[in-house]
């Protein structure tokens, strides 16, 4: 037995030995070689190859120890034939447990603007407009099963209809919330329309592209957008005429993207237990069969593009008044990016877990900030660990199924 | 007696490859009608150029619904297709594996309703019922085809036999008068073949849903069929009854190859 724990032991260190050596040479152009451009010289920084060993040889240890415990759970949660369920999950799904902590998540969300500064009142309504951006390309990523990449042309599209509108013709928030959650609802249409037949990869480039071209549109017709310099001095929303300063606007907004939050989260979960949302998930599942079974594919297809970028719109609008200013830098591909990643992490058709992505995803660079050199590295770094280790994301994406039960005969 | 469905000079061309070459087909209510033929024949093309998979190159397809009047199906969509009243299953089963046994049934009535967004949202009282009439159907119509025991399961977790017959409950509950199946014994256990046997003859007879079906398994199809058709290299090269067939040279030419004796 000892003998058997030994060669395992020797086995892990020559593997640790290994990593280390490669990591040493792959940075060494890096880490090593400085040239000093001031007194032409080279440095040789023989120090941080030494570093880059030991620290790969440690983290290697770490990630073998890691992956290792995650592959015996494995096993365990298929012995266990899939009763094995999270905490967030039973929070969730147990009324006993969900109704307290459902209180306790709202109570804070009351008191949060009036305990914090400004700032972080403006940070908490950031996250939460992500947050809304995830559920609703969720519906089309998640429950559709379509990947899209141009999701941010339809969070454009609501804060431009608004921009434009007060512009031309003064239109104030409230009237430019909904129009702007048209006009994203029908440029969604208009996509979908050439892509109804593309599926997977193909699908994913020309959204992609389609991202792209509402950016490029948006930085070049400059009669129209006024190019990159954007369209400024939109005003914030208001409340009946009440003049706002800067704290209460921003705590005013605060309190807009909650209600906002909860009207999404209300929909999006009604939506998912409906015959809309059934068609949707057998269109995920098998395409032909789904319309062998007398679904209409295109219809479905829209109805997924058309509800995702509703809410794109809405946000968008929101975004506008926000920041009171647009152009088209703020909605460039990583924005797209960001928004999948909410909706991978958090986990795919899970509600719940797109509101922990996008909390985690948005607000820890911002408390990152002392480390805003390493925040893309530790973002990306993040992410890797996670696909790693958790492929389904923060919260597996548990459907409320139908259950049929005889005496009361109802869901 | 007019004909459920009537394929009259069905061809459909792959490129060079004539898969189909100028079929014509005659199914009559009320009867159990099967397709046979060797491998490679034309037979799934054959039912995918009916359900709206492919569009024919050529020929025309009609359909007349008990009661009706006959209507022209040619290169009609998929979804229209079922919609009219012919619903089919797969030769590789093609259930929802990720949703449960009523959900895929469920999924079948799609059609007969029409509940939309705004409803769903609302869930005003129509929709409610209309939910309700769904489920309640659905389980009708597991209870019939005998899948109650499974019903919360897993569409992945039913055994073979049993996702075959979830299989043709869902395309049931879509209303059809006209049911296609796509070689519905496939891989199935003599005691599992009997069993879809009495539930074939059932559909027919209580469900009063003509059937039309692709099947290699000779035994059963003989049984089972008022009337047979024969297809080789995408041509219909026989058609009676199963007797008929039975002793019909063409056929045994075509599964058996030239007799080299004679």
């Amino acid at each position: 037995m000892s003998t058997l724990n030994n060669t395992k032991y020797i086995e892990g260190m020559k593997q640790s030995v290994v990593v280390s050596l490669w990591f040493m040479f792959l940075t060494f152009p890096i880490m090593v070689i400085r040239v000093n451009t001031i007194e032409n010289i080279i440095e040789w920084r023989w120090m941080n190859m030494i570093y880059v060993g030991a620290g790969s040889f440690i983290l290697s240890f770490i990630w073998r120890y890691l992956s290792g415990k995650d592959i015996s759970r494995r096993k365990e949660s298929i012995d266990a034939q899939g009763g094995h369920r999270s905490y967030l999950q039973r929070l969730v799904s147990e009324k006993r447990l969900s109704l307290p902590a459902l209180a306790i998540v709202f109570g804070i969300a009351i008191i949060f603007p009036f305990v914090s500064s400004t700032y972080q009142t403006n940070i908490m309504t950031t996250a939460l407009m992500y947050v809304v951006l995830g559920l609703g390309l969720n519906i089309v990523v998640g429950q559709a099963g379509l990947l899209n990449l141009g999701y941010v042309a339809f969070y454009a599209a609501g804060a431009y209809t608004y921009a434009l509108l007060h512009h031309h013709f003064g239109v104030g928030f409230w009237l430019a919330l909904p129009l702007g959650a048209l006009a994203a609802t029908i440029l969604g249409v208009l996509l979908a329309l050439p892509v109804l037949r593309l599926q997977g990869d193909y699908l994913a480039i020309v959204t992609l592209g389609f991202g792209e071209i509402t950016r490029l549109v948006l930085e070049n017709w400059n009669e129209f957008s006024f190019g990159p310099s954007g369209i400024s001095g939109i005003p914030r929303p208001g409340l009946f005429g009440m003049e706002m300063g800067m704290h209460d606007a921003t705590v005013y907004l605060y309190f807009l993207m909650i209600i906002l939050c909860i009207v999404t989260i209300f929909v999006v979960n009604r939506l998912q237990d409906s015959r809309i949302g059934r068609a949707l998930l057998a269109l995920r599942e098998d395409e032909i069969a789904c319309q062998a079974m007398g679904i209409d594919k295109t219809r479905v297809k829209l109805t997924a593009f058309a509800l995702g970028s509703t809410w794109a719109g809405l946000v968008g609008v929101i975004f506008a008044a926000k920041t009171t200013f647009v152009n088209p830098a703020s909605f460039t591909f990583l924005e797209s990016a960001m928004i999948l990643s909410i909706v991978v992490l958090g986990g795919t058709g899970s509600i719940i877990g797109i509101i922990i992505g996008a909390l985690l995803l948005i607000l820890l660079p911002e408390y990152l900030r002392a480390f805003s050199d390493y925040r893309m590295l530790l973002f990306g770094l993040i992410m890797v660990i996670m696909m790693t280790f958790r492929p389904q994301g923060i919260v597996t994406g548990v459907r409320k199924t139908y259950e049929f039960h005889r005496e009361e005969n109802k869901l | 007696m007019n004909p459920i469905l009537e394929a009259r000079k069905l061809s459909m061309n792959f490129g060079g490859l004539r898969a189909l070459d100028r079929v014509d087909i005659v199914v009559l209510p009320g009867q159990i009608t099967a397709l046979i033929g060797p491998n490679g024949a034309g037979k799934t093309t054959f039912f995918n150029c009916i359900t709206g998979i492919y569009s024919p190159t050529e020929g025309d397809i009609f359909i007349t619904p008990p009661g009706g009047r006959q209507k022209r199906i040619t290169g009609f969509n998929i979804h229209r297709v079922t919609e009219s009243g012919v619903a089919r299953t797969f030769q590789n089963i093609r259930i929802f594996p990720d949703m449960t046994v009523l959900e895929n049934v469920m999924i079948g009535r799609h059609c007969r309703t029409n509940s939309g967004v705004l409803g769903a949202i609302i869930r005003d009282k129509g929709t409610m019922a209309e939910e309700k009439a769904i489920v309640a159907r659905s389980y009708e119509i597991l209870k019939k085809i005998g899948l109650t025991e499974h019903v919360n399961l897993l569409a992945r977790n039913l055994p073979y036999g049993a996702q075959r017959r979830l299989e043709i409950a869902r395309a049931l509950a879509t209303d059809p008068f006209l049911l296609l199946l796509d070689e519905p014994a496939a891989g199935m256990n003599p005691q599992e073949t009997k069993d879809l046997e009495a539930l074939i003859i059932s559909i027919r007879d209580e469900w009063e849903v003509s059937v039309f079906l692709i099947e290699h398994d000779m035994r059963l199809v003989m049984g089972l069929s008022d009337s047979v058709y024969v297809m080789d290299y995408g041509e219909m090269i026989a058609r009676g009854t199963p007797q008929e067939i039975r002793q019909n040279p063409e056929v045994i030419k075509a599964y058996l190859g030239e007799d080299v004796s004679a």
